[in-house]
């Protein structure tokens, strides 16, 4: 199963490491982890988005509560939450599918932050799903590079 | 006052009250030996990092306090990695300072440079590099917080040569509060009354006690709920002594190498009652068939080890001895007749055997005898194999405290430097080191620290001239061969021996009797029943190191034996044919 986690950490050196360490020892593959300062300069939040085993994963948080520099840990599939995250697609055009992929950049709700002569670049953003759509989409169009945000996620209300 | 940081770190361990620091200079903690140098911190130079590692550890079991090394960068540093790793698994406060190359050469393979932090995270509860001297004192007080909280552990502080020689004030702070780091001490009351239900519903409870009683001092509390209640205990390796032996209550170990009764009693039990042991597959056996019958309770400081291996019925998080203090007067006072005759009735069926009719130097016997002479009083600290189970099965420890060895790691050349660190503590004790020829031989070099600071420390050396635990497994699963496990083994030897024989055997290497006496240690050596006796009794009267070399039959195996994945149903009480 996928798992959103949000780990609340002492914005110091060698956090990110003793996280990514602790995943690496369990097997997992962590599929996208965001890192960035909180509202307190002094804290950091990472997102980490993984898949795998729920009893495993439970153990895993556990772990990552026991972490001395970790303050706080949320597996975000426990309450409601919202999740973004940002890809940069550089897309073939030409001169008869300009306007159709155009369209479908607006269709998305994509932004187009770049044109050249035979391409572009389209800015989305939104959940792991929607961008996977539009990629989906575009595709055929053929894909020259792409680079994607870890997802960055908030549980609603006062969660 | 203005102090330079290696004073502020000799003076920080004066404020922690540190009796006593392992360890060995090199070129990146040279500041730091100048501070000791004159100063009022007592220092034993070791002769190899590893040893300082294990000597901390042990001076940390045998006393309950935290245990300070304190050695160079680079292979200094990586020398401690095993001690780290021992102390780690096993619960152990440790706080290791390490030297470091200059904050400006970190990361360009510098002499004797290595990322000691980056090696060491995955070993130690926290670790820590001081890159600013401002920080350092604040950093000694979270390291000695942090080792002695909570679920015990070692942590490291790496301070590089040039924070050693920077300048700040001096002060060392008084209280420490990391908000990210909290210990649970309190369980759950909500918890403890659903565990007190089920004890008090239970008609074959079991208590299952590990290092985390001890850890927590809860010998007390473990001793009044399983009287109140009649409920039988077996303890894990690290929790021998936690319960008084020989008594109707006391089931002795559980596990691979527990005892019949203990395992038989695991298994038929209805509620199993865990306190500060986290159900490691040596005590487990097959995870599945473990009490299947039964409710489990688990009470530990570490969330961590709750439904790692076993999922539990009722967790409680927390210290122990809180815990018990609050779940004893819940437990109903209750005499379970039938639950403790069957269980004896076990302990008839297969109780721990040897031969104790023949002329053979049985291992076991020896271990009895010193057990029977000392009273348990004496503080044993074991290797790791075929003695180490031997000793937990017939060492009587008066106290866990007198019973040190590496249990999770499996450290092989623990005993001997573990012994030194609890004599560091325990000057008025005597302390014996129970080895194997193997294990003996990965820190043997630590006999000068013996010898020079008049530790004395017995050391007896239980020579069967093999690797015999391995060697076991060897005869027992893999037909008999026992490759790289004969330590007399030399050119000329046939390839595929497997009929060791003392009489025809090569000479053993080395003559342990010799080898001590050019330490000017006393060396005996024993190849006989009767001389037995006589040698432990002199090596109990001799006021010097001693190592009593005793020639073992050599194919003793252990017993009994949960083989490795097998269901703790499937124990084998004695060899086969």
């Amino acid at each position: 199963m996928r798992h959103t986690i949000s780990v609340l950490v002492e914005n110091k050196f060698g956090v990110l490491a003793r996280i990514a360490t602790l995943f690496a020892a369990r097997g997992f593959n962590i599929d996208s982890l965001a890192v960035g300062e909180t509202e307190d300069p002094a804290i950091s939040r990472m997102t980490i988005v993984v898949k795998g085993d729920d009893d495993i994963l439970e153990q895993v948080t556990k772990q990552l509560n026991k972490l001395v520099d970790v303050i706080k840990v949320n597996d975000f599939n426990d309450v409601g939450y919202v999740e973004r995250g940002l890809a940069l697609l550089k897309i073939n055009v030409t001169k008869s599918n300009r306007a159709e992929i155009m369209q479908m950049v607006d269709v998305f709700r994509a932004k187009i932050i770049d044109v050249s002569q035979d391409s572009i670049i389209a800015e989305i953003t939104g959940d792991e799903e929607k961008i996977d759509a539009f990629v989906k989409m575009i595709m055929p169009y053929g894909i020259k590079e792409m680079c994607q945000t870890g997802t960055v996620a908030l549980a609603r209300g006062n969660k | 006052m203005e102090k330079t940081g290696a004073q502020i770190l000799v003076e920080s361990l004066l404020k922690e009250n540190v009796e006593v620091v392992f360890g060995l200079p090199g070129g990146q903690a040279l500041p730091i030996f100048d501070a000791i140098h004159g100063s009022k911190l007592n220092f034993v130079l070791t002769r190899h990092e590893q040893a300082a590692s294990h000597m901390a550890d042990g001076y940390a079991r045998s006393t309950g306090k935290p245990g300070v090394c304190i050695v160079t960068s680079g292979p200094g540093a990586t020398n401690i990695v095993t001690g780290l790793a021992t102390a780690y698994m096993d619960s152990v406060p440790l706080v290791a300072f390490t030297g470091q190359v200059s904050t400006a050469v970190i990361g360009q393979d510098a002499f004797q440079e290595a990322d000691t932090t980056g090696i060491t995270r995955p070993v130690t509860k926290h670790n820590f590099l001081v890159k600013d001297v401002k920080n350092l004192a604040k950093t000694i007080k979270e390291a000695f917080y942090i080792a002695t909280t909570g679920r015990p552990g070692p942590v490291l502080v790496d301070i590089p040569v040039d924070v050693q020689r920077g300048i700040c004030e001096f002060e060392y702070p008084e209280k420490i509060d990391i908000r990210s780091y909290k210990p649970t001490i309190h369980g759950h009351s909500g918890q403890i009354k659903k565990a007190a239900e089920i004890i008090n519903k239970s008609e074959r409870p079991v208590l299952y006690i590990g290092a985390g009683v001890v850890v927590s001092n809860a010998e007390p509390e473990i001793l009044e709920m399983s009287k109140k209640s009649d409920i039988p205990v077996t303890n894990t390796l690290l929790a021998v002594g936690a319960y008084p032996h020989d008594t109707k209550l006391s089931l002795n170990m559980l596990g691979m190498h527990g005892t019949f009764w203990a395992n038989r009693a695991v298994q038929n039990a209805d509620a199993i009652i865990a306190v500060g042991a986290r159900f490691d597959d040596r005590c487990t056996g097959k995870v599945c068939d473990f009490a299947k019958s039964a409710n489990i309770i688990h009470i530990d400081v570490d969330p961590t080890s709750i439904a790692k291996i076993i999922d539990s019925d009722i967790p409680v998080v927390g210290d122990a001895k809180t815990i018990l203090k609050e779940l004893i007067p819940l437990v109903k006072k209750a005499e379970r007749k039938d639950w403790i005759e069957k269980i004896e009735k076990w302990k008839k069926e297969a109780p721990l055997e040897f031969d104790r009719n023949d002329d053979k130097v049985h291992p076991q016997y020896v271990i009895e005898k010193l057990s029977e002479m000392t009273k348990g009083e004496a503080i044993v600290t074991t290797e790791v194999g075929q003695h180490q189970m031997w000793a937990a099965h017939y060492y009587k420890a008066a106290k866990p405290r007198n019973f040190i060895s590496s249990g999770g790691l499996g450290t092989m050349g623990y005993g001997f430097p573990a012994g030194l660190g609890a004599k560091f503590g325990n000057m008025d004790k005597e302390v014996i080191v129970i080895a194997g020829d193997g294990s003996f031989q990965m820190n043997m070099q630590e006999m000068a620290v013996s010898m020079l600071n008049k530790a004395n420390v017995k050391v007896v050396i239980l020579n069967n001239q093999y690797l015999g635990m391995v060697r076991q497994w060897q005869q027992m699963f893999y037909e008999k061969h026992y490759s790289h496990t004969c330590l007399a083994k030399r050119k000329g030897c046939p390839d595929l021996c497997n009929t060791p024989d003392r009489d025809k055997c090569p000479v053993y290497l080395p003559d342990f009797v010799k080898w001590a006496e050019s330490y000017g240690a006393l060396g005996i050596r024993v190849q006989s029943k009767k001389d037995i006796e006589p040698a432990l009794k002199k090596m109990l009267e001799t006021d010097n190191s001693v190592v009593l070399d005793i020639w073992t039959e050599i194919e003793e195996n252990v017993f009994p034996m949960v083989p490795a994945g097998a269901s703790l149903d499937d124990i084998i009480t004695r060899m086969n044919g």
